[in-house]
């Protein structure tokens, strides 16, 4: 896992932004940017250089899910790691999330240890089918 | 307009068999024409009195029907009681949690303080070459035993720091629940605008039915209101995910 790597996180609550980016600088990832819905993320990520995408679900303008949707169906973002935090934790929005090919979801509330541990597992997996 | 016609050739046909019994003294039949007449009059009452009942009974249903207001009154308004708790409780925990933090950091930094500033003393002395070689060997023990404590005092900080920094969630949390709120009280004056507009029409025209199932997003889950699919922890979570080969 390089800690180098470029991450976008995305969340209408600016305060959410900063304790994310706080807990992955704590795991020593400081090369982040953020943005406050998918309307916003999207032509970031378009403009390249991303390498992970940390993402909330229920957000005004543009929601996760379809920021999700949106990088999916985009040939030059596809492969893009992307990790849901989100409060909802409804099994059909699950279900719905991992159809959509998320490589990771975490509910809120949630802890540094949880981020940590879903970070490691979704890069060990693409290190997995890489090598 | 055409039943008063009716009505009118009734009185005046009526009113003729009246005066012919009447004239013919036939008291009898005249009393029963009598009765005649005025049937028809109390018709008319009872028609007119239940056009009236019908519009009451209308615009009382129309009331009970719009189910918006109803599904307001009887979830709406409990519902956001409930939520409104959460977001007490959910900022009570974190100012708690944040205080706890602070309680726990601020006698760990007195020690520091302290040590720092007996040693410095020492350390003064031992600069100004004023210090005996009992004196300095008692200074290296306390600078040792400060470097080995300092580790262990600096990780207690900065765990506090980081329970100070996960106590914000609260914020999101609270203000995902509070914007539904708002959401419902705008949806309430809707329906009291509503109200009004029926009862100044007198009318019983549309009545919207609006009780839809929420779907979509649920924002945080309430406790004590969670939905029954909605997952109770991480774990559920993940447990979802690997069943779907995750």
């Amino acid at each position: 896992m390089n800690k180098d790597m470029k991450i976008l996180i995305v969340d209408d609550f600016s305060t959410m932004r900063r304790i994310i980016k706080n807990l992955l600088r704590d795991l020593g990832f400081s090369n982040t940017s953020e943005a406050d819905d998918g309307n916003t993320a999207l032509p970031m990520l378009k403009s390249g250089g991303f390498d992970f995408l940390v993402s909330d679900w229920n957000m005004p303008g543009m929601q996760g899910i379809d920021l999700l949707k949106a990088v999916r169906s985009d040939p030059d973002l596809s492969t893009l790691p992307v990790l849901l935090v989100t409060a909802e934790s409804k099994k059909e929005q699950i279900i719905e999330a991992a159809q959509a090919g998320v490589n990771g979801y975490i509910v809120k509330p949630f802890n540094a240890t949880t981020l940590k541990e879903k970070i490691e597992k979704i890069f060990e997996r693409i290190d997995a089918g890489n090598g | 307009m055409n039943n008063e016609m009716i009505n009118g050739e009734q009185y005046l046909q009526n009113a003729r068999i009246l005066v012919q019994h009447l004239e013919s003294k036939n008291y009898d039949d005249a009393e029963k024409s009598l009765c005649d007449l005025t049937h028809i009059q109390e018709t008319e009452l009872y028609q007119e009195l239940g056009k009236l009942t019908r519009e009451l009974h209308n615009t009382l249903s129309g009331f009970r029907v719009d189910s918006r207001i109803e599904s307001l009154a009887e979830q709406g308004i409990p519902d956001a009681k409930e939520r409104l708790n959460f977001v007490i409780q959910m900022t009570d925990q974190a100012a708690h949690k944040t205080l706890t933090a602070v309680e726990e950091s601020i006698p760990v930094c007195d020690e520091m303080v302290k040590s720092t500033e007996d040693i410095s003393e020492k350390w003064k002395k031992f600069t100004s070459r004023d210090m005996s070689a009992d004196q300095f060997r008692e200074m290296a023990r306390e600078i040792s035993i400060y470097l080995e404590s300092s580790s262990g005092k600096t990780t207690i900080l900065r765990e506090s720091l980081s329970d100070i920094m996960m106590a914000q969630e609260f914020q999101d949390l609270s203000g995902q629940t509070i914007r539904r709120v708002i959401n419902l009280v705008q949806e309430m004056e809707e329906s009291l605008i509503g109200i009004i507009r029926i009862s100044s029409r007198h009318s019983n025209d549309e009545s919207e039915k609006t009780n839809k199932k929420e779907t979509g997003l649920q924002g945080p889950q309430i406790p004590g209101k969670e939905d029954e699919d909605a997952l109770k922890n991480q774990d559920e979570v993940d447990d979802l995910l690997s069943s779907l080969g995750f």
